[in-house]
């Protein structure tokens, strides 16, 4: 939302553009002309699915990771659209909260590169003979592994809406329409910015393991850097492996710094806050764009059109005299509504337990309890073991700021760099020094998902209060002491939000992690991950089904009897208010 | 009173009660009020936290439901927000992501006001109320007493026939307060307002009695009209015309008197014995009242005003002060006035072991829930209690928050007066201090 007053007067004084104009014409210009081709190619229609033809050859990457690219805003977008539904629909409706708010937690904490297997068979059954069937299988699981964090995050700040605002807008009138757009989203903007970037983040190592994936003899191939890298891999071209890796690279950079800078920097107006903050988030395309005349002109049409948009009324009739409905009904209501999710979760249950019950042995399924077992050792050892070598170092960094200026960004790029673009170069390793797979294999597990501790630990050693270093070099607090009263205490709320998305991360990670090839080669650990994986490749539903379950439910219990405690705690505790 | 004309609002026995979520009706905030705005006058509501007055300001502006009785605007029933009702609020309630235009346009442009219209009249409300020039700064960038003018703006833009204010200076400092206050009363002396009547909330006595033609008075829990006062000074209003001075004087001495003699002891506080809701006074504040009250000038006496403006409290600060310290025996409130009991005079002179020692004394033998806490305590071998015990407990007399509020409040004494010990990680009473 561009100040219009501004934005008005500036254009009566002087018309002519200036350079920026002209820069940032070229630059939009740009985009345009690199997302035109990458659509057509969407779209195309397709002899049969798996005989996509894809070539190693490095001037192809730019295409590949335009498509790639794409595959990633088709799914944010996916995923916004469902976030400005879904957790609306939660916020605003009790009985739909009752609901949709665990469903949400669930679905966060299942494995959904485990359901590859399923998505790619209904959307290719969606589009036969179409390459759109595949892309929306690739769009859809990255969307499952963005859209649930996003929509928390909306659904926790519509229930904080702050009072007096509410208030405001109640006593002015404003139809549900008015108030969405005037008040709601724009207070839910920042947090919800913050959890796109997050998800972004998480996607590219999700977009790599979908646009290349059998299932039982169905092979797809989309054309992207994932495809590319699969392709690089059974030809044990080491050479295309470090290409694909570099074009990751620079995708992500060009993203920070074209999209979401510029984003952050923009949300920053949205806070609720009520003094002008310090570090204002800086973005160089952002400045560009303010400096320009007559991209800024041609933008306040549009502003102005969805300004517009957002005073709709909307009203609904029917809606309109809302009066609170009488006890009685409520509750017979509220009966109904239980028995109805009773029966659907009653009859779901037995669908699930009939198809294991069905088509698995009590034997299979000792088997694959005892390596979700294993699997669940691996993330505890490895979380543990990252936490002893980032910690300190993230202390290190944090408290010393100029460092940790530099250090900051590139432990956040690392975050988002997907880790298993590198797995092949690991692989090689394992296969010819001879290692055990069964422990260095754990280390790909923890390899992508380490650097939220250590961004997290950054953060929480840099906001570390000052007086209260002053205090304890003051007493002479030094060594264990220091690490035990001070410091540790100190960042323990952020370690533990980092601890929590490593540890999510690693479990997804696990399924592409434990279960790895180069070329014919096929490297496996034991443990529930590759169970599913070489049940995915087999085309084997009921252990793919099995392995999955078990996972989600351990998965769950995990995140309950430990995250959530431990949260807890710090809530209580260690909250530096 | 003709009736041929309705009052421009009334409110007809209007109650209050905390919902609970079984449904049954819990502690009652607003019993039985029935008050009446015309046109062209100013009405405070004075009272104290806890006495409902904001709720109340909510249930006229039709932001909220009474449970019962009903609100008339112009003779029709309120059900819903009203259209010629706006109000003015104490954290100004701007949007932060709207410039101070777009801020004062919001609510026209919500009803369909056209651009250049909305345009139009939002400027001229900025203009009336001496923001020119700040039309296209954002809230974060302009100061508290810029902030509350654009809330005047907000409310005045929509042409409402009453303008509502919660506690409209009590977020800004004194002589920014000071200058809105006469500026507003400026505007409304010269007609410029296009507004009919102003109902104001304040817990500020000197300002009720420096705007108001009528001052409501409110008791508190539950809040109930104890006293209206007619205000017939002519504007401007002098603080030191002895006229004023004394229609505060009789404020402060109407607040601090009790109804009934006899009751006195027990009523300090809103609820009797356990269910006493306790307001949040530290033990330093209460020390530091009674040494100020025990030195000269005062010498064991005050008058409550003049303590109010020495100390720089407002009465929302010093009440619940003078009221713990009366409840403990340490003072007596009486007719606008505190003095110190021999108990508190002893209490002026002692160490601080000794201070504490007749501190936790004093708490055992007046204080309800302090005694319930140590009995329970003493009387079981762990000599440990869950304190999940006394908030369930007080929760039956008040709401959650007030119950929330007492029972810090009795910890913060009891640790004071080492009556009983309190692990916050456990949130559990215990008879143990760590050693």
């Amino acid at each position: 939302m561009l100040n219009r007053f501004v934005a008005l007067t500036s254009l009566g004084r002087r018309t002519l553009p200036n350079l920026w104009d002209f820069v940032a014409l070229a630059l939009v210009l740009g985009v345009f002309a690199l997302a035109a081709p990458g659509w057509r190619g969407m779209a195309l229609p397709l002899e049969a699915p798996e005989t996509a033809q894809l070539s190693l050859d490095y001037w192809e990457l730019p295409y590949y990771g335009l498509r790639t690219t794409l595959r990633m805003f088709a799914a944010i977008g996916f995923s916004l659209l469902f976030t400005l539904v879904y957790a609306t629909l939660a916020a605003k409706s009790r009985r739909a909260e009752m609901i949709l708010v665990p469903l949400l937690d669930v679905l966060q904490s299942v494995p959904v590169l485990g359901f590859l297997s399923f998505t790619v068979t209904f959307f290719l059954g969606l589009f036969p003979g179409s390459t759109l069937g595949a892309e929306g299988a690739a769009i859809f699981a990255i969307f499952t592994s963005q859209a649930w964090n996003m929509a928390f995050s909306f659904h926790q700040s519509l229930r904080t809406v702050p009072r007096d605002l509410d208030e405001v807008a109640k006593g002015f009138g404003l139809t549900p329409w008015q108030k969405f757009w005037q008040l709601e989203a724009p207070f839910a903007m920042p947090g919800l910015i913050w959890n796109m970037m997050m998800s972004m983040s998480g996607g590219w190592f999700f977009v790599v393991a979908s646009e290349a994936i059998t299932v039982g003899d169905v092979n797809v191939r989309l054309p992207g850097v994932g495809s590319y890298l699969a392709l690089a891999i059974e030809s044990k071209r080491i050479d295309c492996v470090v290409a694909a890796v570099v074009a990751v690279a620079l995708i992500i950079l060009a993203y920070d710094q074209l999209l979401f800078r510029p984003i952050v920097a923009f949300s920053g107006k949205f806070r609720v806050e009520l003094s002008a903050s310090q570090d204002e988030a800086e973005s160089w395309v952002r400045d560009l764009f303010v400096r320009t005349r007559w991209l800024r002109a041609a933008a306040a049409w549009p502003a102005s059109l969805l300004r517009r948009a957002s005073l709709w009324k909307m009203a609904l009739p029917y809606a309109a005299p809302r009066l609170p409905e009488s006890r009685r009904g409520a509750v017979v209501f509220d009966v109904v509504w239980f028995a109805a999710v009773g029966a659907a979760l009653l009859y779901s249950l037995s669908l699930v337990f009939e198809f294991l019950r069905s088509a698995v042995s009590l034997e299979e399924f000792r088997h694959a309890l005892l390596l979700t077992f294993y699997t669940m050792i691996r993330v505890i050892v490895l979380i543990a073991l990252a936490t002893l070598i980032w910690v300190p170092i993230g202390v290190f960094v944090g408290l010393r700021p100029r460092i940790a200026e530099k250090i900051q960004p590139l432990a956040q790029f690392l975050a988002a760099f997907p880790a298993n673009v590198l797995f092949p170069i690991a692989v090689i390793g394992i296969l010819t020094f001879r290692l055990d797979p069964d422990i260095w294999l754990s280390l790909l597990i923890i390899f992508g998902t380490q650097w939220y501790i250590l961004f997290n630990v950054i953060a929480g050693a840099s906001a570390f209060p000052n007086d209260l270093r002053e205090v304890s070099a003051n007493f002479g607090i030094r060594g264990f002491a220091w690490w035990k009263n001070v410091i540790l205490p100190a960042i323990f709320p952020y370690y533990v939000t980092g601890a929590l998305t490593a540890s999510g991360g690693s479990w997804n990670a696990a399924i592409v992690a434990e279960y790895v090839k180069w070329g014919d080669d096929t490297i496996e650990a034991q443990g529930i991950g590759a169970y599913i994986a070489a049940a995915t490749a087999a085309g084997d539903y009921p252990k793919i089904v099995l392995g999955v379950s078990l996972m989600s439910v351990v998965v769950i219990l995990f995140n309950r009897l430990f995250w959530r405690q431990l949260f807890g705690f710090v809530e209580r505790r260690l909250r530096l208010s | 009173m003709s009736a041929t004309k309705a009052p421009l609002l009334e409110l007809r026995n209007v109650f209050q009660a905390y919902g609970r979520s079984s449904g049954e009706k819990g502690p009652i905030v607003l019993d039985d009020i029935s008050l009446r705005l015309d046109d062209g006058e100013i009405v405070g509501l004075l009272g104290r936290s806890g006495c409902g007055k904001s709720s109340l300001l909510r249930i006229v502006s039709g932001l909220a439901r009474p449970t019962g009785g009903e609100v008339l605007y112009r003779g029709e029933k309120v059900a819903g927000p009203v259209d010629g009702v706006a109000m003015v609020f104490q954290s100004f309630a701007l949007f932060p992501w709207l410039s101070v235009l777009a801020n004062v346009e919001l609510g026209l442009r919500a009803k369909g006001v056209r651009e250049a219209d909305a345009r139009r009249r939002a400027l001229k409300a900025i203009d009336i109320i001496g923001l020119d020039g700040f039309e296209n700064a954002f809230p974060k960038e302009i100061s508290g007493g810029m902030r509350q003018r654009v809330g005047f703006a907000r409310a005045l833009v929509v042409a409402p026939n009453i303008l509502l204010m919660d506690e409209p200076f009590s977020a800004l400092d004194v002589l920014t307060a000071e200058t809105l206050r006469t500026d507003l009363l400026d505007l409304w002396v010269e007609g410029r307002m296009p507004i009919k009547s102003i109902l104001m909330v304040t817990h500020n006595i000197e300002e009720a009695v420096l705007m108001c033609d009528r001052i409501v008075v409110l008791s508190s829990n539950p809040g109930r009209i104890a006293a209206e006062i007619r205000v017939t000074l002519a504007h401007p209003r002098n603080r030191l015309d002895p006229e004023f001075r004394q229609l505060v004087d009789q404020i402060y001495a109407l607040m601090t008197r009790r109804a009934e003699p006899a009751k006195m002891r027990e009523s300090t506080f809103p609820g009797l014995g356990l269910g006493m809701a306790l307001p949040t006074v530290s033990t330093n504040t209460l020390a530091g009242m009674i040494e100020e009250v025990a030195a000269p000038p005062y010498d064991g006496k005050a008058d409550l005003p003049t303590l109010a403006d020495s100390l720089q409290l407002e009465i929302d600060e010093l009440f619940p002060v003078a009221e713990t310290l009366q409840l403990l025996r340490f003072a007596e409130l009486a007719e606008g006035d505190i003095r110190l009991t021999t108990a508190g005079k002893r209490f002026a002179e002692m160490d601080v072991d000794q201070r504490k020692k007749l501190f936790g004394d004093h708490l055992l033998a007046y204080v309800p829930l302090a005694q319930r806490i140590r009995r329970v305590l003493d009387e079981r071998p762990s000599h440990y209690a869950p304190a999940t015990r006394f908030r369930e407990e007080l929760e039956d007399y008040m709401s959650e928050d007030y119950a929330e509020m007492t029972l810090r409040s009795v910890t913060t004494w009891g640790r004071y007066g080492e009556i009983f010990a309190y692990d916050e990680g456990a949130q559990a009473f215990s008879l143990e201090n760590p050693q």
